[in-house]
């Protein structure tokens, strides 16, 4: 009988920490036997999963094994690549996003995306870029109002004290770290109940990642959060659960096994799902 | 021997300063890549010499004559010694590699020098209209064939030129940044034909477009020879540039800039609208700059669609509109030396036109890298 150290660079003492009481502000956000092709190659086989208001879902699992399709089909990102297919339902608040009469735009609203590789617009100053999603889904706002919202936004993203003497310099000029939580303010804006995040931290440097894993954090309660992330340390910080996908030689992705982060860290039933945790591939 | 003094040694006193000692003078960056006194020599050594030779053989020797002649046989003569001497006591690849050096600053100071001399000729050969000051205040009605250089102007040629280029930017602007934007951000196996006709259309000979517009403006719609029709013709010229530069500066907006913009729930109108088209801005100024180069020279399509005039016309539906070009031709043409020089004259200006404009396209350009 083998029992499966834990690796020690994993914080157990912080995974072990009771949950506070919370009143979440996010939404649910269900998705349903979710399949996905490119063409006639299949990615994604009969997916569910279950992310909850008031938590950080972590998806995790090798690279090609479907957890970023999975996450562009959350909010609708998959279907811009033309050969794109899906089958399935995503549910926010129960209802169907690919429901026929959904407003694509309404729907991506609700449901923002922050990208892995940080994406200010470098046409605009800092504050612009923060209210970018206004003006670009046509919502008149007051210039109070307005100016309020940036400073709430980037105080929510963790980058207000860094900027707000500089809000109208080019969001180009700001370092890869602070570009991000631009990002992650812009998303804000527009007040989603869901954010994705699609290896937020994968081109920035450990403070940073720090800074946006701390942001995380704080956003918890405020938005439905979902994580994916090749850094299993970072999962196992940042998340409440996670989902291990896993695309077997030619076979599309799956969700081998998904729960508390806590149970899959140090409790994973299957036995693939521990050699990923523990390092063994992947 | 060299410039540079040599460093002082530690421990010499020298100047009382150490460079390499904290508490000393600053370092000074070494100089590198100096040329020695092998290259300049054999440099002078091969341009004196060619020249005493072609000298000796085109003038004295050979019944020859003619200064480009001469230029061409003292530029070859100047190679050939030059890479002899530069094969005493240097190895092949240094050889080849000077022969290449001058042959390649050969083409380039020929290419400069046919540039600037076609530019300083049309200055100073309309320097006797230029200099006036009715050159740039009055128009050429009821200016006489024999009339002296203070007599008449191109004021009438500018403002035609200036309202046919407006007219033909508000027309080519819009539907080359259009069909940029189609090319691109709709894209489908239609967009490929549409390339491929914007850029067959860019090779366009210029007689055409006029030819078009006369055709289709004023054998079949009726119009009238004008500036209106002028300017079309224009417009069909600058429309395959924009379109093809435009389309250029916009693939290289990066596409995550589109998908940042989708995901805050953006329409792909807004999109292109708010996020793609101001990040290329600087590119499309650069665009339409092109397509106005392109158009203020253009002649062929304004003769035949508008013709010629010489009374100040500010109406582009009613009578003819001279242009610059237009207004050069019809004088250099004349065979009248007044008014000749007065061709050269707007020539100047159109060469001075040209010149701002490409500089104005540089700054917009040169902006863009710099963020």
């Amino acid at each position: 009988m083998t029992t499966i150290a834990p690796p020690p660079t994993i914080d157990l003492a912080r995974l072990e920490e009771p949950e506070p009481e919370r009143d979440p502000t996010g939404a649910q956000l269900d998705a349903v036997n979710i399949s996905a092709w490119f063409g006639t190659n299949k990615v994604l086989d009969r997916v569910s999963l279950s992310m909850p208001p008031g938590t950080v879902s972590a998806l995790i699992g090798p690279s090609g094994c479907g957890k970023s399709t999975f996450l562009r089909i959350l909010n609708r990102m998959h279907e811009s690549v033309p050969s794109a297919k899906l089958a399935g339902e995503v549910q926010l608040n129960g209802q169907d996003i690919y429901a026929p009469g959904q407003r694509i735009t309404e729907t991506r609203k609700r449901i923002g995306m922050v990208f892995q590789k940080p994406n200010p617009f470098p046409a605009m100053s800092i504050a612009e870029n923060v209210v970018a999603g206004l003006k670009l889904t046509g919502a008149k706002v007051s210039r109070s109002a307005k100016e309020a919202l940036i400073e709430d936004c980037l105080q929510r993203g963790g980058l207000w004290a860094e900027v707000k003497d500089r809000l109208d310099r080019p969001g180009g000029a700001l370092s890869g770290g602070q570009q991000q939580r631009l990002c992650i303010a812009r998303s804000l804006a527009v007040s989603p109940d869901v954010l994705l995040m699609d290896e937020p931290c994968s081109a920035l440097d450990p403070t940073s990642t720090r800074r946006i894993e701390e942001t995380i954090a704080m956003l918890r309660d405020q938005v439905t959060i979902v994580i994916v992330t090749h850094n299993m340390q970072q999962a196992a910080r940042v998340s409440q659960q996670c989902a291990f996908f896993l695309a077997e030689q030619g076979t599309p992705g799956v969700i081998v096994e998904s729960g508390p982060t806590r149970d899959i860290f140090e409790r994973p039933r299957d036995q693939r799902t521990s050699d990923y945790v523990n390092g063994r591939f992947g | 021997m060299t410039l540079l003094s040599p460093p002082p040694m530690p421990g010499t006193s020298g100047t009382g300063v150490n460079p390499s000692h904290p508490d000393g003078a600053d370092d000074q960056p070494r100089t590198v890549g100096r040329l020695t006194q092998d290259d300049i020599a054999s440099l002078v050594a091969a341009f004196v010499g060619s020249l005493a030779l072609t000298w000796l053989v085109y003038f004295q020797l050979l019944p020859l004559s003619g200064k480009v002649g001469f230029l061409f046989c003292w530029y070859a003569a100047f190679l050939a010694v030059y890479g002899l001497v530069s094969s005493f006591g240097n190895p092949r690849p240094v050889v080849v590699d000077r022969l290449w050096g001058a042959a390649v600053a050969g083409a380039a100071g020929v290419v400069f020098f046919a540039v600037l001399s076609v530019a300083i000729y049309t200055l100073v050969k309309g320097e006797g209209a230029w200099i006036h000051g009715n050159f740039w205040t009055h128009d050429m009605a009821g200016v006489g064939p024999t009339e002296t250089l203070t007599h008449g102007g191109i004021t009438h040629a500018v403002a035609g030129s200036l309202i046919e280029l407006a007219i033909a930017t508000a027309v080519s602007l819009p539907l080359g940044i259009g069909t940029a934007i189609y090319m691109v951000e709709i894209g489908g196996r239609f967009s490929t034909v549409v390339r491929t006709v914007v850029e067959a259309m860019t090779a366009l000979p210029d007689i055409l477009a006029g030819l078009f517009i006369y055709t289709v403006l004023q054998l079949g719609l009726g119009f009238q020879r004008n500036g209106f029709c002028a300017a079309m013709a224009l417009s069909i010229m600058m429309l395959p540039i924009i379109a093809r530069s435009a389309d250029v500066s916009l693939r290289v907006v990066a596409g995550g800039l589109r998908e940042a913009s989708l995901a805050l729930g953006a329409s792909r109108w807004a999109t292109v609208w708010r996020v793609v088209l101001p990040t290329a801005r600087s590119g499309l100024a650069t665009a339409v700059i092109l397509g106005l180069a392109r158009a203020v020279g253009e002649t062929a399509p304004v003769l035949i669609t508008s013709g010629a005039s010489t009374f100040f016309n500010t109406n582009p539906l009613k009578n003819p509109m001279n242009s610059l070009p237009l207004f050069i031709f019809s004088s250099v043409r004349s065979g009248e030396p007044t008014y000749i020089t007065r061709g050269f004259g707007a020539a100047s200006v159109l060469l001075v036109l040209v010149v701002v404009l490409f500089i104005a396209a540089r700054l917009l350009s040169r902006e863009k890298t710099k963020r």
